[in-house]
């Protein structure tokens, strides 16, 4: 018998963070009361390490592994690195909120690593298998931190609620995935790919009845995680339930999974089923921005708020993926990197108002910010106009770029909806400016973060500024990713 | 005429620098710090405004100190300036009303100073931008951009009901941007790819879309200019604002709906334009008419005024639909002078208000016996607002009833009542405030405008009389243009 390992060079990064975890766990263990920043300088460090090898072995070709169940391109070097990028800063922003909260422990940071290991495998997965364990690596680590502070009735509620919707979700994914099998006999997403073309060719009534079916699973699986109406309850049970630092790191980096997962799957993998699923991701769009800007407008829990926004958004980043080009993929990337970005900022923003034996939970906690403290107010002005959309801040380009690959696709009422229910987002959005400009603030109580995150949080308020004013170079790295990888 | 000097772009990022150099004077124990340069600010963008006028050539058509560089290359977004005929005059207006609503609210503004006179500034700015850009998504940053501004003036400073008014004004005017987005990128597509204002001049278009993008395009212009229905946020914005606010409102942001119609809906969509011309000018004549009356029941001063705006912007919305030479120069002068009247009107109610804190008619009386010399000038901006002969108000209102009267005599005949209804609330208010015996101790105690009032008052004073004397100078500018434009509709594009 002949044994050829496989060429690992594809999933080095995976190899270092799943090393480094395990370096972390262990560090905890011997030095994890005497050292309490021991973990999080570890975790800083392996992501940096996944950055620099990330970056040392990105080609521009399309390399597999592990039999192919494994893809190393261009989309998955971006959305890996950016990734790195925002569970770094998820990290800083962290910190000091966990650690008034005595959190501050090595189970925080090697969880949220996990994740980070099963956001890329998610990323690089080209094998339903692949997919699904790099899912579930997620998964599992997200309903574990939600659930970290363990007293917090809120908490426990939030976690079990999470995850008795996420087993439910990922039950669908899979029955989904094992109806494809049945009607293809393969995994392999390239080679699910070539078998369904052969099926629609052919005519296969039979088969291809049970790959739609197959593909409705499918997509209600996809759209719990992406918290897309109606598959969208979970989201504000969670954000409200959870800690601050875990929705700002389960709201961020995992819609960048997410979008890879959604790639993969349905564009790479079931792309000869587009005008199947185009269909369904329309209607998913459009119940999402519905209920999502209608609910917010109803909140008084800022987290909540923030959840149904969550919701909306990914509405419309579903309309790039609906119109099904190259240009609408790249578009839709270039909305969740956007969102990404606003929603780090805003959690960041959140966890900075809050202290010890305080937490900045509802929107009234947002008044007279800017008595208390211009700057922040005006970090969270730009952030609050770019998540409206209002040009020149960069949450337009985003909405800008989706809406030109509707109108491309030929779907003129679709662009008037989702302009529409923008519309009605800006509502909530301008309330918090209003709370923030026009009302007295109820505490003098002062803010003073830490230095690495007040710098972290200006730079993150001026990213949107800036990138509003200079768009160009972040949707050619997403044009060039998505150009590259189909 | 295009040199190497980027004029334009000095125009529109001098005051936003100024502006964010006022913001970081921080709070307001540098309060007199962030005044003098903000002052030295708007002085300085008004300057440089200058050789915009002197080195404009009159008799050329095309668009003049352009510069053009890409800025978004992915979708072909360009950073491309020009002026014509039209935007010139509109940004030196703009320039000029910028260190007048300075100095208004030297005093007034005592909270948050630096924030007040920053939001000013870089509002200047981004107008400026406004008027000056060719690429339609560079135009529609800066006019979405320049809501923010506004909305935290109306906000921050504005009277009791700030709030409501301030989220009204932003949700109507963006509801009505969002689907001019809508048609640019459906023109971006018409034209293989291209956001450049003037080759959606040239697109030819079927006349079914043509009229979509009209229908886009109105919402959005219309909201902005106001006319009649969609004007109701503009007397609560106008009331709510302080006086520096309501000036920039009135003097500046109504006419980029003017401006807006003149650079997209006659030139990308003439035979739509054309075609509903009819309903545009029955909307601009509800507009004269029912709004004047309106206006005429106002007890409140500053309502009041807002109202006549909505009223003399129907005036300018009549002139372009009238599709002649008069209406749309007649139009453009009646938007200047309506920046320079309705600032000075603004202003002298500001000067009231100041003083007693109160906007409402029946609390005045016998003013002038008290502030002789604030009375001279009311009067003369009240004559103005009301059309004499002699004031800008006059030159603009009797083009387009000339135009009117070549289209349609009872076109003029409706437009022409607004010389007795404006002259009927405009004076009538005029009489209750100003004449009488002094109507209660408050009224007693005031006292007379002091230099800084006086200096404001006087240089519009002179604007008015000089516009309304001699309009040649306002008028030579946008000739060409206006010709061109006009030939442009006529040829169509079907």
């Amino acid at each position: 018998m002949n044994f050829l390992p496989p060429d690992l060079a594809p999933a080095y990064p995976e190899i270092f963070l799943l090393v480094m975890v395990c370096v972390v766990l262990l560090a905890d263990l011997v030095a994890g009361a005497k050292r309490p920043y021991l973990a999080y300088m570890l975790a800083q460090g392996a992501l940096f390490g996944c950055a620099l090898i990330t970056l040392g072995t990105s080609t521009s070709d399309v390399s597999y592994t592990f039999s192919g169940m494994f893809v190393d391109d261009a989309m998955a070097d971006t959305l890996k690195l950016l990734t790195y990028v925002t569970v770094a800063m998820v990290l800083v922003y962290s910190r000091s909120y966990i650690a008034v909260r005595g959190m501050l422990n090595g189970e925080f940071f090697s969880l949220t690593l996990f994740a980070t290991l099963g956001m890329m495998v998610m990323i690089s997965a080209s094998h339903f298998l692949t997919l699904y364990l790099g899912l579930e690596l997620l998964s599992l680590s997200l309903y574990a931190m939600v659930a970290l502070r363990r007293d917090s009735v809120e908490a426990t509620e939030a976690a079990m609620k999470y995850f008795v919707l996420g087993a439910l979700a990922s039950g669908f994914l899979l029955y989904g995935m094992s109806m494809v099998y049945g009607a293809t006999g393969e995994l392999n997403i390239g080679k699910v790919t070539e078998v369904i073309r052969n099926v629609i060719q052919g005519g296969d009534i039979d088969d291809y009845a049970v790959l739609v079916v197959g593909l409705v699973f499918i997509v209600a699986g996809i759209s719990f995680k992406l918290s897309a109406a109606p598959f969208h309850m979970w989201a504000p049970d969670v954000y409200q339930g959870a800690p601050t630092a875990v929705v700002l790191f389960i709201g961020s980096a995992p819609k960048l999974a997410a979008f890879g997962f959604v790639m993969r799957l349905l564009v790479e993998g079931m792309g000869a089923m587009v005008a199947d699923w185009q269909g369904m991701l329309m209607i998913l769009a459009v119940m999402s921005m519905m209920i999502g800007n209608l609910a917010a407008i109803a909140q008084t829990n800022i987290k909540r708020m923030l959840a149904y926004s969550t919701i909306s958004h990914m509405g419309f980043m579903l309309l790039g993926i609906v119109s099904a080009d190259g240009n609408g993929y790249s578009s839709s990337m270039f909305y969740i990197v956007i969102y990404v970005l606003m929603t780090l900022g805003i959690f960041g923003m959140i966890m900075l108002l809050s202290r010890e034996g305080f937490e900045a939970e509802r929107i009234d906690d947002f008044k007279g910010l800017n008595r208390r403290n211009p700057w922040y107010a005006f970090i969270t002005l730009l952030l609050m106009f770019s998540l409206a959309g209002v040009p020149p801040l960069v949450g337009f380009y985003a909405k800008l770029s989706v809406l030109q690959a509707v109108l491309n696709a030929g779907y003129v009422w679709l662009a008037v909806v989702a302009v529409l229910f923008s519309l009605i987002g800006a509502f909530y959005y301008l309330r918090i400016i209003k709370l923030m400009y026009f009302d007295e603030p109820e505490t003098d109580a002062p803010i003073v973060p830490p230095g690495d995150i007040k710098l972290l949080i200006s730079a993150n308020g001026l990213a949107v500024l800036a990138f509003g004013l200079f768009p160009q170079s972040l949707m050619a790295m997403c044009a060039y990713a998505i150009q590259q990888s189909m | 005429m295009s040199s190497g000097f980027p004029l334009l772009s000095l125009i529109i990022w001098l005051p936003i620098i100024a502006g964010i150099a006022v913001l970081a004077t921080g709070g307001d124990r540098n309060a007199s710090m962030a005044r003098w340069l903000a002052l030295a600010g708007s002085i300085a963008g008004l300057l440089v405004a200058f050789p915009l006028y002197s080195g404009f050539d009159v008799l050329m058509g095309d668009m003049q100190f352009v510069e053009y560089h890409p800025w978004i290359e992915h979708f072909n977004i360009h950073y491309h300036l020009g002026v014509d005929g039209i935007a010139m005059p509109l940004i030196l207006l703009n320039c000029f009303t910028t260190p007048l609503v300075v100095i208004a609210g030297w005093q007034v503004i005592s909270n948050r100073v630096s924030q007040y006179m920053g939001a000013l500034l870089i509002m200047s700015g981004i107008v400026n931008g406004v008027f000056s850009s060719l690429d339609a998504i560079l135009f529609y940053a800066f006019w979405e951009a320049s809501l923010i501004p506004m909305f935290l003036i109306i906000g921050i400073w504005g009277g009791p009901n700030r709030v409501y008014a301030a989220i009204k004004f932003f949700l109507y005017t963006l509801l009505g941007s969002l689907l001019m987005l809508v048609a640019f990128i459906y023109l971006y597509r018409a034209s293989g790819g291209s956001f450049s204002i003037q080759d959606y001049h040239k697109l030819p278009l079927p006349l079914a879309p043509q009229i979509l993008i009209f229908i886009a395009f109105l919402l959005a212009f219309a909201v902005k200019v106001p006319m009649w229905p969609v004007h109701t946020w503009l007397p609560d914005a106008h009331v709510e604002a302080p006086t520096g606010g309501s000036v920039v409102l009135a003097a500046i942001l109504l006419k980029l709906g003017g401006y807006g119609f003149l650079r997209f809906s006659l030139p990308i969509v003439p035979d739509a334009s054309q075609y509903l011309s009819g309903m545009m000018i029955t909307l601009s004549l509800i507009g004269v008419v029912y709004i004047g009356l309106v206006a005429l029941m106002q007890a409140d001063m500053k309502k009041l005024i807002a109202y006549s705006s909505v009223s003399h912007m129907g005036f300018v919305t009549l002139g372009f639909f009238l599709f002649n030479a008069y209406g749309i120069e007649g139009a453009m002068v009646q938007m200047i002078s309506h920046g320079f009247i309705s600032a000075a009107m603004f202003l002298c109610v500001g000067v009231m208000y100041d003083r007693l804190h109160s906007r409402q008619i029946a609390d005045y009386g016998g003013v002038a016996n008290k502030m002789p010399v604030f009375a001279a000038f009311f009067m003369l901006f009240a004559m103005a607002n009301a059309g004499l002969p002699g004031t800008s108000g006059f030159v603009g209102e009797f083009m387009v009833i000339m135009a009117a009267i070549k289209v349609n005599f009872w076109y003029a005949f409706l437009a022409a009542t607004t010389l007795i209804f404006g002259a009927a609330y405009t004076l009538w208010m005029y009489k209750r405030v100003v004449f009488g015996a002094v109507a209660n101790p408050a009224v007693e105690s005031l006292k007379d405008i002091n230099h800084r009032e006086i200096f404001i008052l006087t240089i519009l004073a002179a604007a008015v009389l000089w516009m309304g004397v001699y309009p040649m100078p306002f008028t030579e500018v946008m000739h060409t243009t206006v010709d061109d434009l006009l030939a442009h509709v006529a040829r169509g594009k079907l």
